[in-house]
């Protein structure tokens, strides 16, 4: 299988600041690639490497196996859907789904041919057909690669969810590569075939949604993809025979009345807080070293969870061995998870 | 704990004068907003339309060539007089003169707005304006004045062109018809350049507004879709910056077909529409004559206005 886009040891520098510092990845020909990491963590930076609005400091990225790195925007065979759309205002939504076409020399028959849609001004669309837009006027080129900069942000939720799996199917129709940026890791989760994390210019961990999830490589990526209970210190010795830390899932915790298996651990703590979630029920425990433990009981019969646990009560929890993730603290740069 | 409410004795008590008039205009807006208007409504309705169509009524006015006085008699013979071979040649030289003057602001407007609306920030923002808007803060007849010495025979503008060795290029503009003349001050060249001077600071301005609120993403975008930089100027930043030109072209060009100062300085014999108005009314008392004038202006800039808003400059806005 060949590699849509690859970096190797890519810095890019900003003054005093590492935006993108020593990062290594390969994504793969035709995958749903998603680049996760709060603001500032060096994602969009990276997806701007790879469009040409920005040139490395340092590293080799290669699209489709050529040096790309020095490579003005329009000599890249990617194309982006932007943030805010960047649609042409002074163009109707036909001349902008045409617009890489046009300046491309492509004959105008051809061009409309290519480029069918409404012929309303972009600024009477709405949210999710403005997106819509800009997707058809970066895929009318077809690219080998399309980068998509958090796509979704301004959309309300159902849109979202609407967007997201009409994308997954658009990707798997098209099969070319998606590269996709996104602070939310729900949206990472659901869309991607593998997730990068990234954290301060780094990436922390390249890994399929599941394994992602159920095993974390750090404690980054352990509290920010999902919820996740991370004991460390006198504890997790005391419990695992290891200071290293560990994390534990809150779905993955359960009540305990009495006696547990060989392979799993017990704490108790005071309740002292209890969410209703919907599908599941939250309950936060103080464990006896002041840390709080979250246990998630999912809501599916209906006589469970009903007033079963009070606040300040005292519970037993235990979970199993196996639910556990060891984790490191940070990650060397340079070295790819 | 129980606590006994009170009534906190502000609200109780009957509210002043001043308060229950705000809590009335709180409660009417539009009362609010008209007694915000009229005052400013009444100073431009009255005193300034007023006046304008006052001055343009008089155009209607006879003037009696031998008494040389002004009966409120209404013709139509200022406004037909206009299209006199001797006037219509001043209203043709003016609006040639306020073209050419437009297209070379904004030629010349142009990379400087660009250079400060994309590669200036902070305290090189702030040198640019002020440096764009300091020859506005001298006075404009000084400046035209200074501008006749600058290109008199044997004055800075002819040392330049010396000592560049551009002699001849001069002289061969200056032996074109139309244009030139014995010296640059006395060339329709040199009048076209103080205007250019002048003006130039009222295209930049807007230019560099409109170039300022175009986003960089679109750049990108454009970039990105494959576009090389000739490509998105011709197709995004020139598009977008029109309104910008336009606006900047309706202070070029309304205010070259005004102005009288400059064609009495700097320039070959001859009147143009400005200098035409102040000759008729002053030193002739042809109020009429020089009212129909005045009208001319107004038409011409409608005309301008209407064209610049067929060829879409608005539609960005």
């Amino acid at each position: 299988m060949t590699l849509a886009v690859q970096f190797t040891h890519v810095s890019r520098q900003f003054g005093e600041v590492k935006a993108v510092d020593r990062v290594s990845i390969d994504i793969q020909d035709g995958e749903f690639f998603s680049m996760l990491g709060p603001s500032g963590s060096g994602k969009t930076t990276c997806l701007r490497l790879i469009a040409g609005f920005e040139q490395p400091s340092s590293g080799s990225i290669r699209i489709h196996g050529e040096e790309a790195a020095g490579l003005p925007p329009y000599q890249r065979d990617v194309n982006t859907v932007f943030q805010d759309y960047a649609l042409f205002p002074h163009m109707s939504v036909l001349e902008n789904v045409a617009y890489g076409l046009k300046v491309k020399g492509v004959g105008k028959s051809e061009r409309l041919a290519r480029a069918e849609d409404g012929a309303r001004k972009p600024v009477q669309l709405s949210g999710g057909q403005r997106q819509r837009v800009a997707l058809a006027r970066a895929l009318v080129n077809r690219p080998r690669v399309l980068l998509l900069d958090e796509p979704l942000g301004a959309l309300d939720l159902k849109l979202r969810e609407q967007m997201q799996s009409e994308l997954k199917k658009l990707q798997r129709q098209l099969g070319i590569t998606f590269i996709f940026v996104t602070h939310d890791q729900t949206e990472a989760l659901s869309m991607s075939d593998r997730v990068a994390v990234f954290n301060k210019g780094r990436i922390e961990q390249v890994d399929t949604p599941r394994n992602l999830y159920m095993n974390p490589a750090t404690r980054f990526v352990a509290e920010f993809v999902g919820t996740s209970n991370v004991l460390g210190g006198q504890l997790a010795h005391y419990l695992n025979g290891t200071p290293q830390a560990f994390s534990i899932r809150p779905e993955h915790i359960r009540f305990s009345n009495g006696p547990v298996g060989a392979d799993e651990l017990q704490v108790s703590g005071l309740l002292h807080d209890i969410q209703y979630q919907g599908s599941a029920t939250r309950y936060e425990l103080t464990l006896d070293n002041g840390q709080t433990l979250s246990v998630s009981q999912a809501n599916n019969q209906w006589l469970d969870n009903r007033a079963e646990h009070s606040i300040g009560q005292r519970l037993q929890v235990c979970w199993s061995r196996r639910a556990m993730t060891l984790l490191q603290e940070t990650v060397t740069p340079g070295e790819g998870l | 704990m129980i606590q006994t409410l009170t009534q906190p004795p502000a609200l109780s008590a009957t509210p002043s004068p001043l308060r229950r008039f705000a809590n009335l205009l709180y409660r009417r807006p539009n009362l609010y907003l008209s007694l915000l208007l009229i005052p400013p409504l009444l100073w431009f309705g009255a005193i300034y339309l007023g006046s304008l169509l006052g001055l343009l009524w008089q155009g209607f006015y006879t003037f009696d060539d031998f008494s040389m006085t002004v009966t409120p008699d209404l013709t139509m013979a200022n406004f037909a007089a206009l299209f006199n071979p001797a006037n219509f040649d001043v209203i043709q030289r003016t609006v040639l003169m306020a073209i050419a003057v437009s297209i070379a602001s904004a030629v010349v407007a142009f990379p400087i707005a660009y250079y400060m609306a994309r590669y200036t920030t902070g305290k090189t923002k702030a040198f640019f304006y002020i440096a764009v808007m300091m020859p506005m803060w001298a006075s404009y007849i000084v400046k035209a004045y200074a501008w006749t010495l600058l290109l008199a025979k044997g004055g800075v503008a002819q040392w330049f062109v010396q000592h560049l060795g551009l002699e001849p290029l001069l002289q061969w503009l200056l032996g074109m018809p139309g244009i030139g003349g014995s010296t640059l001050s006395t060339s329709a060249l040199g009048r076209f350049l103080v205007f250019v001077y002048i003006w130039l600071p009222f295209m930049i301005l807007p230019i560099q507004a409109s170039l300022e609120r175009l986003p960089p993403s679109l750049l990108q975008a454009s970039a990105d879709l494959g576009a090389k930089p000739r490509q998105t100027f011709m197709q995004v930043t020139l598009p977008l910056s029109i309104p910008g030109i336009a606006a900047g072209s309706i202070f070029t060009f309304s205010l070259t077909l005004g102005d009288f100062i400059v064609p009495q300085l700097i320039g070959p014999p001859g009147y143009f529409i400005g200098s035409m108005v102040y000759a008729q009314q002053g030193a002739i008392g042809n109020m009429p004559m020089a009212a129909a004038f005045t009208l001319v202006p107004i038409v011409l800039i409608a005309i301008y206005l209407s064209i610049v808003k067929r060829l879409g400059a608005f539609d960005a806005l």
